[in-house]
């Protein structure tokens, strides 16, 4: 049983994430990346909102019907982010202001709701609660990846200290202006999913048309 | 109307909801395989888009903004901590009126759009487009113009992504990138392309 937590705890990080994979929640793994520091409380949020909302889900499983089951959930959800929500204006204003709106489009973000509909819905609360965890760790670890290239290379800082000093400040390092505007995530992550495709090749997806081989003459 | 009309130009064109802020990607990466499924998804959260914002206007000001139930008799209830639930509802009841109506009055719209209707309450554009309103503090008539316009943008982008993926899928892609790979960078091309109308003002 141990090994089995351990194994659902470690899936969705690499062998079935939920961005690179299951294609959930980019809505707003994308927004919050221009720093590392922004990308940090952004995984930590959604992490702890998946991970309760799943065992809540989980707790209620047998009472909820079905035909209403997705309001339930997104009540337990919204009711969730909202304290999230109070207590970064309360403890973290600033990093509140610049998450602006993305801390309230947890809600929406497919990975909360994923989990709950395919996993929360037919197991225990603990196992829920492991597996919303693992799959806001996997998130959170792309969210990371992309903040900490974008932030990096863009600013040449990592969590707001220097690491390049850039040639405004006298240093040698020309900062990457284009990794601080929003397409850049988009390059970012598709080059992040070829790289894991590469080290993984059973996720690679068959293409509809294939060219064919000319014969030679 | 000029401040509506350029309003407008921003919510479609600069701060296109879809590739400057990322909203409905979820959506917008799984449904644009086909341009007119895209059409008929895209055509749905405009009508969702121009019905929630507005909604959501009249919630807040008249129901949880700071002193907005002065009309009852409580002129010192706040409730704004109330806000995410309360939109998110209205959507998901709005979206179910609307399946209804629709239903109802105009079933070949019903048909057509059927199968995205109840995929529209989780598109993080819809909450997004009533959150933006409310953090820019958009009046009525501003959030009439905001919601009809940002759903029209991501309209648009989702029907130029699907018309790029129609032409991608016969094209010669390395392993790795086949799929969700590609559709990510031709993503982040087509919102290079958009970064050029920052700046436009009318």
């Amino acid at each position: 049983m141990a090994q089995t937590k351990r194994k659902m705890l470690v899936d969705p990080l690499v062998d079935n994430n939920p961005i690179t994979l299951q294609v959930l929640g980019i809505c707003s793994a994308l927004a919050v990346t221009s720093s590392l520091q922004v990308a940090f409380v952004m995984s930590i949020a959604v992490t702890l909102v998946t991970g309760f909302s799943s065992m809540f889900i989980s707790m209620l499983r047998n009472h909820i019907p079905g035909s209403i089951r997705i309001i339930v959930q997104m009540v337990i959800i919204a009711s969730l982010v909202i304290i999230v929500d109070q207590l970064l204006k309360a403890y973290a204003f600033e990093i509140s202001k610049t998450l602006s709106v993305f801390v309230g489009l947890i809600i929406t973000n497919c990975i909360v709701m994923g989990r709950a509909e395919a996993f929360a819905m037919k197991n225990p609360p603990l196992a829920s609660f492991i597996d919303g965890v693992g799959n806001g760790l996997g998130y959170g670890l792309i969210l990371m990846l992309v903040g900490f290239i974008r932030e990096l290379f863009g600013a040449g800082s990592l969590f707001g200290l220097t690491i390049f000093e850039t040639v405004n400040n006298g240093g040698w390092y020309i900062p990457n202006g284009m990794l601080l505007l929003p397409p850049s995530a988009f390059f970012i992550i598709g080059l992040l999913i070829w790289a894991f495709r590469t080290w993984k090749p059973e996720q690679v997806e068959d293409a509809e048309y294939k060219i064919q081989a000319v014969e030679s003459h | 109307m000029e401040h509506l009309l350029s309003l407008a130009v921003k919510a479609i064109f600069v701060e296109n909801l879809a590739l400057s802020f990322f909203l409905g990607m979820c959506t917008f990466i799984a449904v644009s395989k086909k341009i007119s499924t895209a059409i008929g998804l895209g055509i749905s959260v405009m009508i969702v888009q121009a019905i929630t914002v507005p909604a959501n206007n009249i919630i807040l000001n008249y129901l949880l903004a700071p002193g907005a139930l002065s009309w009852a008799g409580f002129s010192d209830v706040d409730l704004t901590f109330l806000g995410l639930i309360s939109y998110i509802g209205v959507i998901a009841a709005l979206v179910q009126i609307l399946e209804m109506v629709l239903d109802k009055y105009f079933p070949p719209l019903y048909n057509a759009l059927g199968v995205f209707l109840p995929l529209i309450t989780v598109n993080c554009a819809i909450l997004g487009g009533s959150l933006f309103m409310v953090e820019r503090d958009y009046d009525f008539t501003e959030s009439v113009t905001y919601g009809l316009s940002s759903g029209f943008g991501w309209a648009l982008a989702i029907a130029a992504m699907a018309g790029v993926r129609e032409k991608l899928k016969y094209s010669d892609i390395p392993e790795g990138l086949q799929g969700l790979g590609i559709t990510f960078i031709s993503a982040g091309l087509m919102a290079l392309a958009f970064m050029s109308f920052s700046g436009v003002k009318l």
